[in-house]
């Protein structure tokens, strides 16, 4: 193909000058972002924390969040962001202990901070007794709620086998499913407390 | 969410110096509102100033009053056996406000700086008498609460503690809206030695009040019987999607004759 047709094609191929329109676009973004980033006009923060037992080392911008962190940088996508308005609890991790609203929370408050997500529950191909429990009792019907559903029913249940209908359902307040599944969910939690703690 | 640089300071003397550099700047505690609000850009900060290393985390007795740190989670305050044992009413409270996420995170100074008209715990401080302690000086709960969402605090001002006083027996009982939870209208009542105090949440046209024809009642008999005749009048009382303001004005007795069979329960 000559030079002439070469051109010809391509000022006609418009879905082609488009993809490298895109292409060169965010490249030349992602370019300016890290030029900022070096030149100080986007403060950098380096964090250093534990998540799921291993250590992390990041740079970010400091109003990256934390639900943001895990999921683009740690490429833990466990952890979903189903509002945006701290309302759904699907972004539910653990952070030395306790359950939290990882799209809450800014990934530099989380510096030093022992985290767990549920990728980090499973030992292997066992389960957690929640996972577990969730898996038996027919605990989740679409799934986009469970990981949420579950980080916060292990803090829930902590302690209490005998913990009751109404108190579960209370302490689900923060989180939604969508599917309406709430009945097995909450069976699922009381399965698990008598199964840990029973 | 606009970008900003969040800082760490190590005192609340750096953390207040900081705050008063620019009035585009912000302090920070659990967050719960300011973090949604940023990521909504419905504001926008150039600096904001984290107090998690401002060790202001403590809670002891002090006298007759209970001081509790203003970095104290909702979870802290409610698990807290002082708390439980010197004010019940207080770690109540504490153990219902948002979710469990959000107690976990959000904090006792934030939720009272915020002075969200519907917040829990302006009603407890206010009906206690409680004090609140800044950088600056000690602001008394009457003076503290100013308007929806401003509160007597300065520009460069932070709260570092809130010391409340032990009432003889107290209660607080909200009625929560059925989808945000957040209190329509919530009621705390104390009984003091010498007086009643009343406060009420969520219904306010400027945010938080103490309910005189209330207090008054309940003076010359602290029972729920008591306020079986009272009618509060509607007017300055907020109206919107979730309950006119006469529904309000009836919740409030309600939530009142509720909190002092509550408080006699204990």
């Amino acid at each position: 193909m000559d030079k002439h047709k070469y051109l010809q094609y391509f000022s006609q191929g418009k879905i082609l000058r488009f993809l490298v329109w895109f292409k060169l676009s965010t490249i030349r973004s992602g370019l300016i972002c890290k030029l900022k980033m070096i030149l100080g006009e986007i403060d950098v923060t380096q964090i250093t924390l534990i998540v799921n037992g291993t250590r992390h080392k990041e740079d970010i911008p400091d109003y990256m969040l934390f639900a943001d962190f895990i999921r683009e940088r740690l490429k833990l996508t466990g952890t979903h962001v189903g509002c945006d308005t701290s309302q759904c609890g699907t972004c539910v991790i653990h952070i030395d202990g306790k359950s939290v609203k990882s799209c809450t929370m800014l990934a530099v408050q989380a510096d030093g901070g022992n985290v767990t997500t549920i990728e980090g529950l499973a030992d292997g191909d066992v389960l957690h007794p929640m996972q577990q429990s969730f898996h038996e009792n027919h605990g989740l019907q679409c799934g986009f709620c469970t990981p949420g559903m579950i980080m916060s029913a292990i803090e829930l249940i902590d302690g209490k086998p005998n913990i009751s209908e109404s108190e579960i359902r209370q302490g689900l307040e923060g989180n939604l499913c969508r599917c309406t599944g709430y009945q097995n969910i909450v069976k699922s939690i009381q399965e698990a407390a008598k199964f840990e703690y029973g | 969410m606009y970008s900003f640089n969040y800082l760490k300071p190590l005192s609340i003397e750096d953390a207040a110096s900081l705050l008063s550099e620019s009035g585009e700047h912000k302090v920070i505690s659990g967050g719960m509102t300011l973090i949604p609000t940023l990521k909504q850009r419905l504001t926008r900060v150039e600096k904001l100033i984290g107090l998690e290393k401002c060790r202001l985390n403590g809670i002891k007795l002090e006298g007759e009053f209970l001081k509790i740190g203003a970095m104290l989670t909702h979870s802290e305050v409610s698990e807290s056996d002082v708390v439980k044992v010197e004010n019940p009413a207080v770690a109540e409270l504490a153990s219902h406000i948002g979710d469990r996420q959000v107690r976990n995170r959000g904090t006792i100074g934030g939720s009272l700086a915020n002075n969200d008209p519907s917040a829990c715990y302006p009603a407890a401080i206010l009906a206690l008498g409680g004090i609140i302690h800044t950088t600056k000086g000690n602001i008394k709960a009457e003076k503290f609460f100013v308007d929806l969402f401003e509160t007597a605090l300065e520009e460069d001002e932070i709260i570092t503690a809130i010391s409340l006083p032990k009432p003889d027996v107290a209660a607080y009982e909200k009625f929560p809206n059925p989808a945000s939870r957040y209190a329509m209208v919530g009621v705390f009542v104390a009984k003091f030695n010498s007086e009643v105090r009343v406060a009420v949440t969520g219904a306010g046209e400027e945010g938080v009040f103490r309910c005189s024809e209330i207090e008054t009642a309940l003076m010359d008999e602290f029972s729920s019987d008591a306020l079986s005749d009272i009618t509060i009048s509607a007017d300055g009382l907020m109206s919107d999607i979730h309950a006119e303001a006469d529904y309000r004005a009836h919740l409030i007795v309600e939530m009142a004759k509720r909190a002092v069979k509550k408080s006699a329960s204990r």
